[in-house]
């Protein structure tokens, strides 16, 4: 059974999204997700400074065998990336909770965090697969 | 749930990501497909190849037989053991399949086609050996390992027994051999020395647990496709299938021309697209610059495109993107351009063939 964290939220397309203060999200892919991947090999993450809608493709992360779209979990302007990956995308595989989240973006509209799935919520999807 | 071979219990012992493959629940990876394609180019790997399908052709017109249903020539195959590879075509010189046809006396040879395949290879065969006095037997009580990589000789050998030691280090490549109840055959798919292993099924997984004692590395479906690819060799279904000839897909060695009076499946079509002129080829390509090729992407030169991508990958020994791409014939470009999602990406062409015996080509 994969690590699911209690304090984070969760979308169905396996993004985790923590809330750091202020309407300023963290997000990565969860442990699910890179396992479904296999062994990540090229990251391509968004544009600081870009806004984007929920559910935009906004970034790639691709593993040797497929490539898999990363959306946006709600709409905001992204702030930050992690420059790491760029030379390390093994980091999701290793640490996607950690060293391996993707992007940090201000939400426009903070109270919507409050229609992401929790961890139980997001534990009981990715059973029914 | 899908058929499982002799060892899917060694692999969910192993914690390995199973996944279907033409029906079959086999490993995908044991954790890191990186590291099982990085075993086999520097040390030893193994992997379960126990759905492919054996298939016994045995009879008094088994030669003629496989003459006129093979593209190859068995004729060439004269010492027992000897192996060929070849296409099985169609009448329009469409690849049913590909396969490894051993010769073991003239009224015996054993074939090894495709398990996603399995179903239309065995029709295609049982209709046309009704023309011949052969029957065509599939083998269900054999299990294959395919033991691959520089160190996979020595590995093997340290698990055969003393008195197949000599025969079996000797073993030519395309050549196989019975070592007692084992049929060795120094052959592979992944552009390294090794030997793919029949053995009854209720011994492979004693083998497999030797060989693992011996240290060589379980390797699943994942890296075996990357360790193909790397070494230029065609998957069926992706870089050739029914609807182009093996002309078309690199191929055209395996077609055995002379002697001319040999008729065999698809010979005629093949003859006619010789003469039309062969529309279309395979080529390597090692892209320049960051994204990974992907079977399906367009391949284009000046805004036209000129091909498909066939294969593509991420190549672990190299660091580098590479593809087989299907393009047309006349096709002479040094470079390309390869849509890579929503960016075109300059890509070299180079033969398929990115990598043998460890060393990067490219």
């Amino acid at each position: 059974m994969s690590q699911i964290p209690a304090e984070l939220k969760y979308v169905s397309s396996h993004e985790w999204i923590r809330h750091e203060g202020d309407g300023v999200v963290t997000v990565g892919i969860t442990e699910h997700a890179q396992e479904l991947l296999g062994d990540v090999v090229f990251v391509e993450v968004p544009e600081v400074d870009s806004e984007v809608e929920a559910e935009d493709e906004i970034a790639v992360v691709e593993s040797v065998k497929a490539a898999s779209d990363i959306y946006a979990p709600l709409a905001g302007t992204i702030t930050e990336i992690n420059e790491e990956l760029e030379d390390s995308p093994e980091l999701l595989n290793s640490d996607p909770y950690g060293d391996g989240w993707m992007f940090k973006m201000q939400l426009a509209d903070v109270s919507e965090l409050d229609s992401l799935l929790s961890a139980d919520d997001y534990a009981e999807e990715i059973a029914d697969e | 749930m899908g058929s499982k071979t002799p060892l899917y219990q060694a692999h969910v012992d192993a914690e390995a990501r199973i996944v279907d493959f033409g029906g079959w629940d086999m490993p995908l990876n044991y954790g890191s497909q990186i590291d099982e394609h990085t075993a086999v180019r520097e040390a030893s790997g193994m992997f379960d190849v126990s759905h492919m399908t054996i298939v016994e052709i045995k009879g008094s017109d088994a030669k003629p037989y496989l003459q006129y249903v093979l593209a190859n020539d068995v004729a060439k195959l004269t010492e027992s053991g000897k192996a060929l590879y070849t296409a099985m075509l169609n009448e329009d010189g469409g690849v049913i399949d590909d396969l490894i046809a051993y010769y073991l006396t003239d009224a015996h040879y054993r074939l090894i086609v495709n398990a996603s395949t399995r179903e239309k290879d065995l029709a295609w065969l049982e209709n046309v050996a009704q023309q011949f006095n052969v029957s065509v037997e599939e083998r269900i009580d054999l299990a294959i390992i395919a033991v691959q990589g520089p160190q996979a000789v020595e590995k093997t050998l340290s698990v055969i027994s003393d008195e197949h030691q000599e025969l079996v280090s000797n073993l030519k490549p395309f050549t196989a051999a019975y070592a007692g109840d084992l049929f060795v055959a120094r052959t592979g798919y992944t552009g390294e020395d090794g030997f793919e292993i029949l053995i009854p099924d209720n011994q492979a997984i004693e083998l497999w647990n030797q060989l693992l004692a011996a240290g060589v590395k379980p390797c699943g479906l994942a890296a075996r496709d990357t360790l193909r690819l790397e070494a230029g060799m065609n998957l069926y279904g992706n870089d050739m299938d029914e609807s182009v000839t093996p002309l078309e897909s690199n191929m055209g060695w395996t077609v055995a021309w002379e002697p001319e009076d040999r008729d065999f499946v698809g010979r005629k079509a093949l003859e006619a697209q010789k003469e039309a002129g062969i529309p279309h080829k395979l080529i390597g390509l090692v892209l320049d610059g960051k994204g990974i090729m992907r079977e399906g992407q367009e391949v284009l030169v000046n805004d036209e495109v000129v091909g498909v991508v066939t294969s593509g990958t991420m190549s672990p020994t190299t660091s580098k993107s590479i593809a087989i791409a299907r393009v047309q014939r006349s096709l002479d470009a040094e470079e390309v351009l390869v849509q890579v999602r929503k960016k075109q990406i300059p890509a070299k062409v180079v033969k398929p063939g990115f990598v043998r015996k460890g060393k990067s080509l490219i």
